[in-house]
């Protein structure tokens, strides 16, 4: 289990990263906090050529409010950002997911870009960032474009962003007074990856939960303010359009259940949260 | 600095029997522990990379590793030729027809075997050069089950045999055929035990250098024993057992049995030693010690039980199909025969008929794990107890105290023969009720209960046997091949122990610590004895096969430490004693009966002023031997080779007295579980085990502890899987196979129970490790089964499996369809779909037999070549996002029914693993183009299927996705770039 | 922008545990196999290499990660500690080391290096904190001795000595 020979590049500015990027094309790859880049490749799965090296940049270390977002930059860690003493405040959907996202000294180094850019199916951050209708902006030496989230992950670890783009932030929408949020999670032990994760958000008028672990990427819906059957049945349509498959973890069928029975939770909690 | 408070310190008193802190922390919590990985190697020692099968079962063609020789660093290489050259089969205790070198010959086995070793200059180099090995398969059918495995028709694994069952053997003890027939009641279960195994956190790990001087091998692994084994190594290298030099360093981090499967690699480290002309060292990684390094043995149960109303059992019945996976690796099957003479558990049941099936299947080869045969013996027992109570309506601890064994009546002599020292277990379990809240606890049941919740209650009581006959194995044979091979019975432990000329105390001894503070508890011993202080008296228990003693029996095994080492150091402390007692009788002047040895000092009874020190007595046995009392050795230094005559040879009639002391556990727990979840919440465990003397309570309760935790590992999460279809390892990775931390340990609630020590160890002392691998999964399991009113549960107790027990039918969606269930046992990949290409079938067809254009559809396809008629070579790069891999593969067609249908067969292999699926595409006119529907079957095998858990089936779904959006293109229509045809691409019911 | 080669070999220096080594690593070569093997710091281990079982846990600028999930030449001018720098200054134990001693919160002692720099991240950001926290804390550290209730009460007990300590 040792990694396969790569050339290794510490980039001092974004400039520099994306200019090695547009030079090494297919053959490059980033590493942020390497924490889920490092076990593929000491695993062997994967043969970069280059990684360049962005978690040393302060250009993208930062939390900052803008335009009634959050964004985070892409060298920021986990940890960073749930240590910021305004995230309850602000993003409470993330606050509530941190916790499930492995382990402290996983988020010490792993950044919220990264997660995000990696695109697990299970993965917390990018749930969240879907339900909130959140942003992911990438930057090549030719310019910077704006993705939102539900276009940027396109499936398993598969997100619309070019070989020679970065991820330079994500911007997770600000919550606002009258919302609830509430997240619920089904992991076989604390810090694994969710069997199921449901994110949901609900205010005045409307509901929008997501659904990580059971397709390939987190799937959204918007539903008015459903309650009793006709939740339930929403849900459970929701379940079957994911379908979800066996995995040694845990059958299709107990995927849909957890999707039903936690979506209900979540609602639950969120709509408490939001007084409605 | 702050300071703990230290009252087990007190200078006096026996330390025997204290909390006494370990010596061994003090280089472990700076970090100076000597782990084999920690010790200085030679200078230009090579490291080791193994390249293993990606395959189940299949025939190796061809390895052709001239590219790996030929990178810059690389020493040497060897595979299955070299190991047939060089090496004999290492053997097991019985005929077989098993031909194992630990190298892979002419055939792979199970996932993970290995097929090339390299001895590189360093193990990045060395992995580097694994990846350019190319091996050729011919895939085979593989067989999983062991049940299956012993049809006729079941592939053949080892063939020169006849069938993949190596044993058979009925044994009948008492008229267990009478009792049935004269029982009233009859009842039959069959369980299934998963494998799964303690992995410990320190992987693997040999040195190895060929030896010039004596053609044999110096080697320093950290191999727990038993040292029988180091016979069949040295057999194996052929070399004189003496020639084979074997060291084991001062920690080894963990074992839990493992680490006895260490042997064959110290044979193939050795080979390749020599091979390389230096030095090697192998340090086995994670997924390496997940896919292949050890299992206990998953087993398949029938058992039947004859009772009369009042539950009372007469007699049982047990078939047991021991799956050992490809290969018998010694002392395997070891772990059913460890059990047999406790076949009937901790009950007076005088008839008993017991069926040994030992199976050979495509699976990581087993070893001893922790419990070494007991958690699979003893669920199978537990449960018939629970199920027969729950049939009569009789509660089921006051079944369990109807059957169990009386105080009076011991020693018991089990009717399979263990001859079981001492215990009160109804006692124990009183005890343990009352102390654990028993009846607290179904106050809280029937309020859950009454709250509608699913709640249940398990009892499970165990015999604990520890220190283990070497005899038993022989039980495996005949009585007339026992006869021709000769008795085998005993195991001998050794400790010596010395004072040197300043008087302080040395002891070394055999028992190959993985942890569990045994340099700690023989000062504790030893100290007593000399009238010193335990951090007066070192203890050293790295080992040396040239230079210490030791016999078959030596390591670190079946509870051997406390029963056997201790009486050991005790038998060499009281010799020490004895010999100091007389030499200082003469100096003091008085009869060798009345020396007494307290805090240093060696004195009279009646008179302690009459005292010399105890280093000045020392210094005389050195220093003067002409002033020793008549005809005694000069210096200070006692071996004891202690046995224990209890231990003897397995009878004509088949009974073994498997081991020598044997302890009792009783646990009860109240578990709930969450219908919505499957979860099973474990509400309270309580657990006792009278393990007669204590010798040092912070060092059992540790074991006991510590085997609670690995037991709710087994119980509720751990099991290496296969797909039981292509025979594919699935848990390679320590996020598949999942093991307890600290959120996930239910408290434990320990009792104490009344000690009754056993008779015949010097100290009184039982094993204590093993308890909870006995008693948790069933206790568990009962407390299930009872809140589900279920008979049949296995473990691991995962929620899918037990969601799927409480509900057999789904909310079904409204709207769309619900997809068809899988077919067969659903492990393969899945699919069906359809698609429609704006081409006319005719275009579509020649698409697909044009080797240009299918270039341009196979995903990742560089080059690909005509080989034949409908035959095709492709050298590919698949994968999804960042995760991608060069796979050399072979595409045949098959059905051809121009143009209407067409079978696409074929496999890919690359250093990702390998893969193997057909999908059938049929063409129909629609719509002004082609409505191509196409159904697949995928396996994968290798690493991705062991490592990509929750990944493989969408990553290979995503590529067949692009096959056919390439299709598409490649027809000239437009590919929508994204998620748009994605409904299209229905999911199969897998 | 500083850039390695992959069959380079580049100097790496940082401080560890307060004093200053250096050492060569190409660029693929891990932390935890450059502390162990180039600067022959072994009290540090390795388990599973893919970061689950915490074994490998050292700190970094006062954070615990995993040191097989770095590269050696991203440790460049960092400050590391590993348990070889627990001890206090006349080599005594900790506090937390203490609190193991007496706890029996080790057996095999593998897994203990990552422990102990896992629960001192967490002690020092936590230092009063419920068995329900410690054991969250530990959920990163795979342990297959003890029956992680050992380590639990270390930790508690770790957490109180050094409360009062520094009252
Ligand atoms: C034991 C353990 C448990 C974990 N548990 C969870 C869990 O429960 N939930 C969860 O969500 N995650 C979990 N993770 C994964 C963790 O959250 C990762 O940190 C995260 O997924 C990736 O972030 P990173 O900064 O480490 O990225 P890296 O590992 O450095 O990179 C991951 C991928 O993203 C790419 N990438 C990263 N940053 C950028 C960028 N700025 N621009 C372009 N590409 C980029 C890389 O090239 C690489 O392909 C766990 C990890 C471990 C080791
Ligand atoms: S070795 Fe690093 S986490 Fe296991
Ligand atoms: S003490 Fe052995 S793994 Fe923790």
């Amino acid at each position: 289990m040792k990694p396969p020979p790569f050339d290794y590049l510490r980039a001092n500015s974004v400039d520099e990263a994306v200019a090695m990027l547009a030079e090494q094309g297919d053959d490059a790859r980033i590493i942020a906090g390497g924490q889920s880049l490092v076990p593929m490749l000491n695993m062997r799965l994967m043969r970069p050529e280059v990684l360049v090296d962005i978690g040393k940049l302060e250009e993208t270390r930062y939390i900052r409010k803008s335009h009634g977002s959050v964004e985070i930059g892409a060298s920021t860690t986990q940890g960073e950002v749930m240590d910021w003493d305004e995230l309850d405040a602000t993003l409470p959907l993330v606050a509530k997911a941190f916790p499930h996202i492995g382990h402290f000294q996983t988020r010490n180094r792993g950044t919220v870009c990264g997660s995000i850019t990696h695109a697990d199916p299970s993965s917390e951050l990018p749930l969240c960032l879907a339900v909130l209708g959140g942003e992911v902006t990438l930057q090549s030496s030719q310019g910077a474009r704006t993705v939102s989230a539900g276009d940027f992950q396109q499936g398993l670890l598969t997100v619309d962003k070019e070989a020679d783009e970065m991820t330079v932030m994500v911007s997770f929408p600000v919550a606002q007074s009258g919302e609830g949020y509430a997240f619920q999670e089904f992991a076989h032990r604390h810090g694994d990856f969710a069997v199921v994760a449901v994110a949901a958000k609900v205010t005045g008028d409307s509901i929008r939960l997501g659904v990580g672990g059971v397709a390939d990427r987190p799937e959204v819906r918007q539903w008015g303010l459903l309650e009793g059957d006709a939740l339930d049945d929403a849900l459970n349509e929701f379940a079957w359009e994911m379908g979800g498959s066996d995995d040694i973890h845990a059958s299709a069928r107990h995927r849909r259940e957890l999707v039903r029975h936690l979506g209900r939770e979540a609602v639950a909690d969120a709509r408490q949260e939001a007084g409605i | 600095m702050p300071q703990f408070a230290v009252p087990e310190h007190a200078e006096e008193g026996k330390f025997v029997g204290r909390r006494i802190t370990r010596v061994e922390n003090i280089t472990l919590l700076k970090g100076k522990g000597q782990f084999v990985d920690d010790l200085p190697t030679k200078k230009g020692t090579a490291e080791v990379a193994i390249l293993r099968s990606p395959h189940a079962h299949a025939e190796v063609v061809s390895i052709d590793y001239s590219d790996a020789l030929a990178l810059p660093g690389v020493f040497a290489v060897i595979t299955g030729e070299d190991m047939l050259a060089e090496t004999d089969p290492m053997i097991v205790g019985f005929e077989n027809p098993i031909d194992y070198r630990g190298v892979a010959l002419d055939k792979v086995r199970y996932v993970g075997e290995p097929v090339a070793v390299i001895a590189a200059r360093d193990r990045y180099t060395a992995e580097d050069a694994m990846d350019l090995v190319k091996v050729e398969y011919k895939v085979l059918k593989p067989v999983i089950d062991p049940v299956e495995a012993a049809k006729p028709e079941a592939p053949l694994i080892h063939t020169k045999g006849d069938s993949n069952c190596v044993s058979r053997r009925t044994f009948t003890h008492g008229e267990p055929d009478d009792a049935f027939a004269a029982a009233k009641r009859t009842n039959e279960i069959t369980i299934r035990y998963p494998r799964n195994s303690i992995t410990p956190m320190e992987t693997y790990a040999v040195i190895a250098e060929h030896m010039e001087e004596t053609g044999g091998f110096d080697v320093t692994s950290n191999f727990q024993g038993p040292f029988s084994v180091h016979t069949v190594m040295a057999m194996a290298l052929r070399i004189r057992t003496s020639a084979l030099r074997h060291h084991s360093p001062t920690n080894s981090g963990g074992s839990f049995g493992s680490k006895l499967t260490i042997f064959p690699y110290v044979v193939v480290m050795c080979v390749l030693a020599r091979k390389a002309g230096r030095p090697v060292k192998w340090i086995e990684d994670r997924l390496e010690h997940l896919s292949s390094a050890n299992s206990a043995p998953n087993r398949v149960t029938r058992i039947e039980a004859a009772y009369d109303d009042d539950g009372i059992v007469s007699a049982l019945r047990m078939e047991h199909w021991d799956d050992h996976g490809a290969y018998l690796r010694a002392p395997m099957p070891a772990p059913i025969y460890r059990m047999h003479g406790v076949s009937t558990n901790g009950y007076d049941i005088r008839h008993l008929e017991v069926v040994n099936n030992i199976m050979i299947t495509n699976k990581c080869p087993t070893g001893a794990v922790r419990g070494f045969g007991g958690p699979q013996l003893y669920f199978a027992v537990e449960r018939m107890m629970q199920v027969i109570a729950t049939e009569l309506g009789i509660d089921p601890l006051e079944m369990l105290r109807r059957n169990l064994i009386k105080a009076e009546q011991f020693p018991y002599k089990a009717i399979a023969g263990a001859l079981i020292d001492s215990g009160d277990y109804h006692r124990t379990v009183d005890e343990t009720v009352d102390q654990g809240g028993l009846e607290e606890l179904k106050k809280r049941r029937d309020a859950a209960r009454a709250e509608g919740k699913l709640y249940g209650i398990g009892y499970a009581a165990c015999v604990e046997p520890s220190q283990s006959n070497m005899g038993y194995i022989s039980t495996l044979k005949t009585g007339l091949e026992r006869e021709r091979a000769g008795p085998k019975d005993g195991a001998v432990a050794t400790v010596t122990v010395s004072v040197d000329a300043l008087g302080s105390v040395n002891v070394i001894g055999d028992s190959v610590p993985q942890g569990q503070g045994h340099q700690t508890t023989l000062s504790q011993i030893v100290a007593d004895e000399l009238g010193l202080r335990p951090h007066d008296v070192v203890v050293t228990l790295d080992t040396d096969t040239a230079k210490d003693g030791w016999s078959i029996a030596a390591g670190n095994y079946s509870c051997r430490f406390a029963p056997a080492s201790c009486s050991a150091a005790h038998e060499a402390a009281v010799k020490v004693r004895t010999k100091m007692a007389r030499i200082a009788a003469t100096t003091l002047n008085v009869g060798v009966d009345e020396i007494e040895f307290t805090k240093g000092k060696i004195h009279a009874k009646s008179n302690p002023d009459n005292a010399v020190p105890f280093y000045r007595v020392g210094g005389l046995a050195h220093w003067s031997p002409s002033s020793l009392p008549d005809e005694m050795d000069p210096g200070l230094r006692e071996t004891s080779h202690w046995n224990a005559p209890e231990l003897t040879p397995t009878t004509a009639n088949d009974e073994i007295n498997t081991s020598l002391a044997y302890g009792f556990g009783f646990d009860f727990c109240g578990v709930e579980i969450d219908p919505k979840t499957g979860q099973v919440r474990v509400d309270k465990y309580v657990s006792a085990h009278d393990c007669g003397t204590i010798l040092n309570p912070g060092l059992a309760e540790g074991q006991i502890r510590g085997s609670y935790v690995a037991a709710i590992g087994a119980t509720l999460m751990e099991e290496f899987k296969y797909n039981e279809e292509d025979g594919s390892f699935l848990s390679g990775t320590f996020a598949e196979y999942l093991v307890p931390t600290a959120p996930e340990v239910p408290e434990l609630t320990l009792i104490h129970p009344t000690p009754n020590p056993s008779p015949y160890t010097r100290l009184g002392a039982k094993g204590i490790a093993e308890g909870n691998q006995y008693t948790t999964p069933v206790c568990m399991a009962n407390a299930v089964a009872d809140a589900l009113g279920r008979k049949d549960v296995s473990t691991p107790l995962t929620p899918s499996k037990v969601f799927e027990w409480l509900h057999d039918t789904e909310m079904q969606p409204k709207g769309a369809t619900p997809p068809a269930p899988a077919k067969g046992k659903g492990q393969a990949i899945e699919g069906v779909g359809e698609t429609l290409v704006p081409a006319s079938p005719q275009e579509v067809w020649n698409i697909l037999l044009d080797p240009e254009k299918m270039a341009n559809v196979i995903p990742g396809c560089h080059e690909l070549t005509e080989v034949g008629s409908n035959a095709y070579e492709a050298v590919v790069t698949l994968g999804v996002g960042p995760v991608k891999g060069k796979f050399d593969a072979k595409i045949n067609l098959t059905d051809l029914d121009e143009p209407k249908s067409v079978t696409l067969s074929g496999t890919a292999q690359g250093t990702l693993g390998s893969s193997s699926g057909s999908g059938s595409v049929t063409l129909e006119a629609a719509d002004g183009g082609t409505r191509v529907s196409y159904t697949y079957e995928v396996h994968l095998s290798g690493k991705v299927a062991a490592v990509g858990g929750r990944m493989v089936r969408g990553a290979a779904r995503h590529l067949i996705d692009r096959f056919f959006k390439a299709l598409v293109r490649q027809a000239g229509g437009e590919d929508d770039g994204g998620g748009g045809k994605r409904g299209l691409f229905r999911r199969g019911g897998s | 922008m500083t850039k390695m080669e992959r069959a380079g070999r580049y100097p790496v220096e940082f401080n560890l545990n307060g004093e200053p080594v250096d050492g060569f690593a190409s660029p693929r070569m891990l932390l935890s196999d450059f502390l162990r093997h180039e600067i022959g710091a072994t009290g540090t281990h390795v388990g599973c290499e893919h970061g689950v079982c915490g074994v490998c846990t050292v700190k970094v600028d006062g954070k615990a990660v995993r040191s097989c999930l770095m590269f050696a030449v991203q440790a460049e001018g960092a400050e590391i500690e590993t348990i070889e720098g627990m001890a206090e200054a006349d080599g005594s134990f900790s506090a937390l080391q203490e609190a193991f001693h007496q706890n029996f919160a080790l057996q095999c002692g593998y897994c203990t290096p990552g422990v102990l720099m896992s629960l001192s991240e967490f002690l020092g950001r936590n230092p009063d904190p419920t068995e329900d926290e410690v054991k969250v804390a530990l959920s990163g550290n795979i342990c297959r001795c003890t029956g992680y209730h050992e380590i639990v009460q270390a930790a508690m007990d770790a957490a109180k000595a050094i409360r009062e300590g520094a009252a």
